[in-house]
């Protein structure tokens, strides 16, 4: 493949390859459709032969997340990717991660479900991903890519993230982003970090006293209950500077408009599509596209929401990002919630119908 | 005459009272306290045949709390 | 000869390795554990390792080793101590890296991970405590729980046809072309232990020169789960658990 041009590639590949660009120092992951070209990429890229990176198939999701918690634990730039039946099993992970506040990041290409579901796209994962998902009180920074040069970018902005606040983060596209393909430019090839750079940068991490500095200990676990909620305390903290400062969200003809269209991956690929088609036909419909799903971006869709008098949410669920969306506007306009499930993915014209359905004055712009 | 002279100490605040070291002792130099506590509540082990040491380690070696040094001359 | 000629520093031949640190262990008197940690942090130290060991912990009564040897440490999700300890030594090979895992741990909830590190080969080291039940949460039966034997979750001893049949994992892990050297050992006797040193430091010379996995379970008492003072539990181990599980060497191919 070639190495700074534009080339054309999976969503999925790009994924992999950016990984590699990054200087990555790990992989662990499991096959499951639709992103086991993550892995296939990355074995056929041989990174191992290039940066040194360690790429190595696991015997379950279970063990991945595993492998990727003790490589984060390390101070080393780690990660995984899984689809929805996946990323499930990796939920124990997640939290132990985020109460040893280590930084890691985990992939979701979102197949439907529940269950064995079906492994075509869909968004339902969004409450798993933005609420917690393990047990206990824990958030995971989750960015939502639409385009397959996101799904590229958000690899180091991934890992950008999770090492300044010692946090997980996850990607959480959907099949249809990681199987289509697209143009990228994949970012300069970056050195892996040496062992003393790690040292240097995460002096909690577990790699040994070289030195004999005092040990280090990655741990879950702390039986005083005054002490365990101090880490909560912290953990909390931390989580309100990332909601201070790290929401994203892209907006497409907002000013003026009179109705909103929120949607965030593929969704939104196609609400822009049937924005389109809504100007033509004279409806002023904008779109906020959640970038970051946590925190979710509040603040810009506050502002764009102020004055229009209907916002729909159209999702590849039965309806879940919308409440964050409601609860970030206090209600006080209508939302309106429409979704297609199942692995079926709506045309635009069918989310510009939904539209129109939902709020009567626009019935006669048919 | 045994060939080495041996004496123990017991870190008797890490001691448990197991009684692990009394038994494995060949020669029957230990045993526990048999009125005295440590701080936690425990019998803890002692010298109660001390001549009968000949630094042999088997009560180190046992012992699952590592309380116990063990010592050595040559008898001469 | 008085004592205080021979209690001297310069007739001291044998003391608590420094790597085992001031803390109390939480273990109850007698148990195997305290053996173990103490010979972990003895062969460390002996081969002075501890700038580059990694131990991982287990969730079970070792949860806490970490507190007490003084090299650095993970604590893994239950099970998971393998998983953990192959991405450990694949991204750091110049370390030595061991788990630390009782017997629910590595051959109930982390079977599947015990297995496949041992047949990728990690060259990793692997302690095994094998006490026939699960001391932290209370004494429940476990996988390697002895036919007849009782458990809080198994009263009336274990019946083949209600709770299955004792798992003797190592044999089996021994089979697997991954693994250099599987032993089982114990800590019962003074020769006991110094066999077990033994294995262990061959188990971590073996992680440092990446020969495959290495196995050393070690068969273990448990006398408050079994509620038998510690000598009763000794007696106990080696007249019912080394028929089930004999003590040796079940595979040494690390040359």
């Amino acid at each position: 493949m070639s190495k700074d041009k534009v080339t054309l590639m999976k969503g999925n590949e790009a994924l992999a390859m950016a990984a590699i660009r990054y200087g990555a120092d790990g992989y662990f992951g499991y096959p499951i459709t639709p992103q086991s070209e993550v892995l296939e990429c990355l074995e056929a890229e041989m990174p191992w032969e290039s940066t040194g990176m360690v790429v190595l198939q696991a015997e379950s999701e279970v063990a991945a997340i595993n492998m990727v918690y003790a490589g984060a634990s390390c101070g080393k730039a780690v990660f995984t990717s899984t689809s929805s039946p996946g990323f499930s099993l990796m939920q124990e992970g997640m939290s132990y991660m985020a109460a040893s506040e280590v930084p890691a990041l985990v992939i979701n290409v979102m197949r439907g479900g529940p269950g064995l579901g079906t492994i075509h796209p869909s968004q339902a994962d969004y409450f798993q991903a933005c609420k917690g998902g393990g047990h206990g009180d824990y958030h995971a920074i989750v960015l939502a890519p639409s385009s397959v040069q996101e799904m590229a970018d958000f690899v180091g902005l991934g890992w950008d993230l999770a090492f300044k606040y010692r946090c997980v983060s996850l990607i959480l596209a959907d099949g249809l982003v990681g199987q289509m393909m697209e143009k990228v430019t994949l970012a300069e090839q970056r050195p892996r970090r040496t062992e003393q750079q790690i040292r240097e940068q995460c002096p909690w991490a577990v790699n040994g006293r070289q030195g004999m500095r005092p040990k280090n200990i990655v741990t879950s676990l702390e039986l005083d209950d005054d002490k365990m909620e101090a880490n909560n305390l912290r953990f909390q903290a931390t989580y309100r500077v990332i909601e201070a400062n790290e929401q994203r969200a892209e907006t497409v003809n907002v000013d003026g408009c009179d109705y909103l269209m929120v949607a965030f991956g593929s969704m939104a690929r196609i609400c822009m599509k049937a924005i389109e088609i809504a100007a033509e036909r004279g409806i002023k419909v904008g779109l906020v596209r959640p970038i970051t799903l946590w925190p979710f971006p509040v603040d810009k869709l506050r502002d764009a929401a102020r004055s229009v008098k209907g916002i729909l949410v159209p999702e590849l669920s039965a309806g879940q990002m919308i409440e964050d969306v409601r609860l970030a506007l206090d209600c006080v306009v209508p939302v309106v919630h429409y979704g297609r499930m199942g692995g079926n993915v709506p045309t635009p014209d069918e989310i510009l119908n939904a539209l129109t359905n939902s709020f009567p004055e626009l019935q006669n712009s048919k | 005459m045994a060939k080495f002279r041996g004496a123990i100490t017991v870190n008797e605040e890490r001691c448990k009272g197991c009684n692990l070291c009394v038994a494995a002792c060949p020669t029957g130099v230990l045993a526990l306290q048999a009125r005295e506590v440590n701080n936690r509540g425990y019998h803890y082990a002692y010298m109660a045949n001390a001549e009968a040491c000949i630094a042999c380690m088997s009560c180190a070696l046992v012992c699952p709390d590592a309380c116990i040094e063990v010592y050595r001359v040559e008898n001469k | 000869m008085e004592l205080n000629e021979i209690i001297r520093p310069e007739n001291r031949i044998y003391a608590k390795p420094a790597l085992l640190n001031e803390a109390h262990m939480h273990y109850c008197p007698g148990c195997s554990h305290g053996v173990v940690h103490k010979l972990v942090a003895e062969v460390i130290e002996e081969m002075g390792a501890a700038e580059y060991s990694i131990g991982i912990s287990p969730v079970g009564c070792a949860v806490f080793a970490y507190n007490y040897i003084d090299i650095d440490w993970l604590e893994a999700a239950h099970g998971r101590a393998t998983a953990m300890a192959t991405a450990v030594k694949r991204l750091m090979p110049d370390k030595l890296v061991f788990t630390y895992q009782g017997d629910g741990d590595f051959a109930a909830i982390g079977t599947c991970e015990s297995i496949h590190a041992c047949n990728r080969g990690e060259n990793i080291a692997i302690i095994f405590i094998n006490n026939a039940i699960y001391g932290m949460t209370g004494g429940q039966m476990a996988p390697t729980t002895l036919l007849g034997q009782p458990t809080a979750t198994c009263p009336y001893g274990r019946r083949a046809d209600l709770n299955g049949y004792p798992l003797s994992i190592t044999p089996l892990l021994s089979q697997l072309d991954g693994t250099c050297y599987v032993t089982r050992q114990s800590v019962h006797t003074p020769g006991a232990v110094r066999k077990t040193r033994a294995a262990l430091k061959r188990a971590f010379e073996n992680s440092i020169a990446c020969r495959g996995t290495s196995v050393v379970e070690v068969v273990s008492t448990c006398n408050s789960g079994w509620k038998m003072a510690p000598e009763r539990a000794n007696e106990w181990m080696v007249e019912h658990m080394f028929e089930k599980y004999p003590l040796g060497d079940l595979k040494v191919n690390d040359k």
